[in-house]
């Protein structure tokens, strides 16, 4: 009945990685992507009580691949690097039930066949720690609030738009434009200087131009492309500017001209 | 131009401390040393004594704010114990946390930095990719070129933001990797 319940969780936090025993026989397994066959092993040490500098291969072997066999059952699907350890365990195993070389003792202490794993097992439990203080430490910060930028040449919104968030906005429309359905209509062809007079145009009458609503009015992929050179070919030759008001806002295109 | 250098010499440390409270207060991102001795005009050392002088001053009087290097700069903020009267003024829930993967590939990167993602495999054992991918958006690691090696591979590091995210003034600040070594049985 000790058992029941059992729950070993891998992270400090949230229950995130685990592996929970419901009665003797079932065992359940919820893995996060952080739990590796490092963690997996760490654990099946930990729960053995075994020492990690002399581990009982045979049995964390056994336990291990059960623990493989039991994700499969569960459908989880297993990621490579649990079958690369397994393999590494057998392997471990498999040459430490050989015989040592009787002409090889004595020239040098051989080396135990779990020292790889060992140093690979520490090294994870060093840099597990080492995110549980990251953790902390983020959480302590989370309490500290700096006062909000104040608006400043280098601040003000209208820089703030830079060339990938206007290429993000261009691949909103790019997926936009694939779930409408949309006729194919024979057009004639644009030249990029016809699409830069066309928008120099509207952008004169109109001083301010959305760019999200300027391609949606257009048509077709070709249109849209060059739309969007011309935006960047505008911005760079003329005094306009970029405009985005609020973060993840729409962007505009707005005139300096007089 | 005479004039203006002699003026400035005639500050007081009193009325530097204060500047110097105000060049703080007005920058949104930690403010370097370097840029206070360029704008005020003075030497490394006299900043040095005005800043300790001022966060003196925040400590002895029970500040609601505390001035504190981070992230190469020195910066004002308000203390961790009024977070949760902050927090209702501003109506902000603490934000979503980095999953723990992200925090392990933060940690690896963080130490081992520059380093290549075959290299953070080797230490977590698990893939990073989508680790790596949430730790750029954040912009919490930065790419740093590419090794020399066979496929050129990139490499990662921290950057400032991860610093003033952590509250680490830099990165000498983080804790020793092999006191980290603790493997409790």
């Amino acid at each position: 009945m000790e058992d029941k319940d059992e729950q070993i969780v891998f992270d400090f936090e949230n229950a995130k990685a685990k592996i929970y025993r419901e009665s003797r026989d079932e065992i359940n397994l919820t893995l996060g992507e952080f739990a590796g066959p490092l963690d997996l092993l760490l654990y099946l040490i930990r729960r053995e009580q075994a020492n990690i500098f002399d581990i009982p291969v045979a049995t964390i072997t056994a336990e291990y691949l059960r623990y493989i066999k039991l994700m499969e059952k569960l459908d989880i699907a297993v990621a490579g690097e649990f079958l690369v350890m397994a393999a590494t365990l057998i392997e471990i195993k498999s040459r430490m039930l050989l015989p040592q070389e009787p002409g090889k003792e004595g020239e040098e202490e051989a080396e135990d066949p779990r020292q790889e794993l060992v140093d690979r097992l520490l090294e994870h439990q060093k840099y597990k720690n080492a995110a549980e203080m990251l953790w902390s430490r983020a959480t302590v910060e989370q309490a500290v609030f700096t006062r909000a930028p104040i608006e400043s040449d280098d601040h003000n919104l209208e820089v703030s738009a830079t060339i990938f968030d206007l290429f993000e906005k261009f691949q909103i429309i790019m997926e936009r434009r694939k779930e409408e359905i949309q006729l194919d209509i024979q057009r004639e062809e644009m030249t990029l200087a016809e699409m830069i007079t066309s928008m120099r145009a509207r952008l004169k009458k109109a001083k301010k131009l959305n760019l999200l609503e300027l391609f949606r009015t257009l048509k077709t992929k070709q249109e849209l492309v060059l739309a969007f050179i011309a935006t960047l070919e505008i911005v760079r030759t003329e005094s306009v500017r970029l405009v985005q008001e609020t973060t993840f806002g729409d962007i505009l295109l707005v005139s300096d001209a007089k | 131009m005479a004039e203006a250098k002699e003026e400035k010499q005639r500050r007081s440390i009193g009325e530097l401390v204060a500047t110097i409270e105000a060049l703080i207060f007005v920058s949104d991102e930690p403010l370097s040393v370097r840029m206070m001795v360029k704008i005020l005009n003075e030497d490394k050392e006299t900043i040095g004594a005005a800043l300790d002088q001022l966060s003196k001053e925040y400590e002895d009087r029970e500040s609601g704010l505390q001035l504190r290097e981070i992230g190469g700069g020195w910066q004002l903020s308000t203390r961790p114990e009024f977070h949760e009267d902050v927090r209702s003024l501003l109506k902000t829930r603490p934000s979503a946390k980095l999953s723990l993967a992200a925090l392990e590939t933060l940690a690896v990167i963080a130490y081992k930095q520059p380093v290549t993602v075959p290299e953070i495999l080797e230490i977590r054992g698990v893939q990073s990719a989508s680790s790596i991918k949430t730790l750029l958006d954040k912009r919490l690691i930065v790419a740093k070129g590419r090794k020399d090696t066979v496929g050129k591979p990139m490499q990662y590091g921290t950057s400032k933001d991860f610093m003033i995210q952590f509250g680490l003034k830099d990165l000498s600040e983080l804790p020793n990797i092999e006191d980290f070594e603790d493997f409790v049985q």
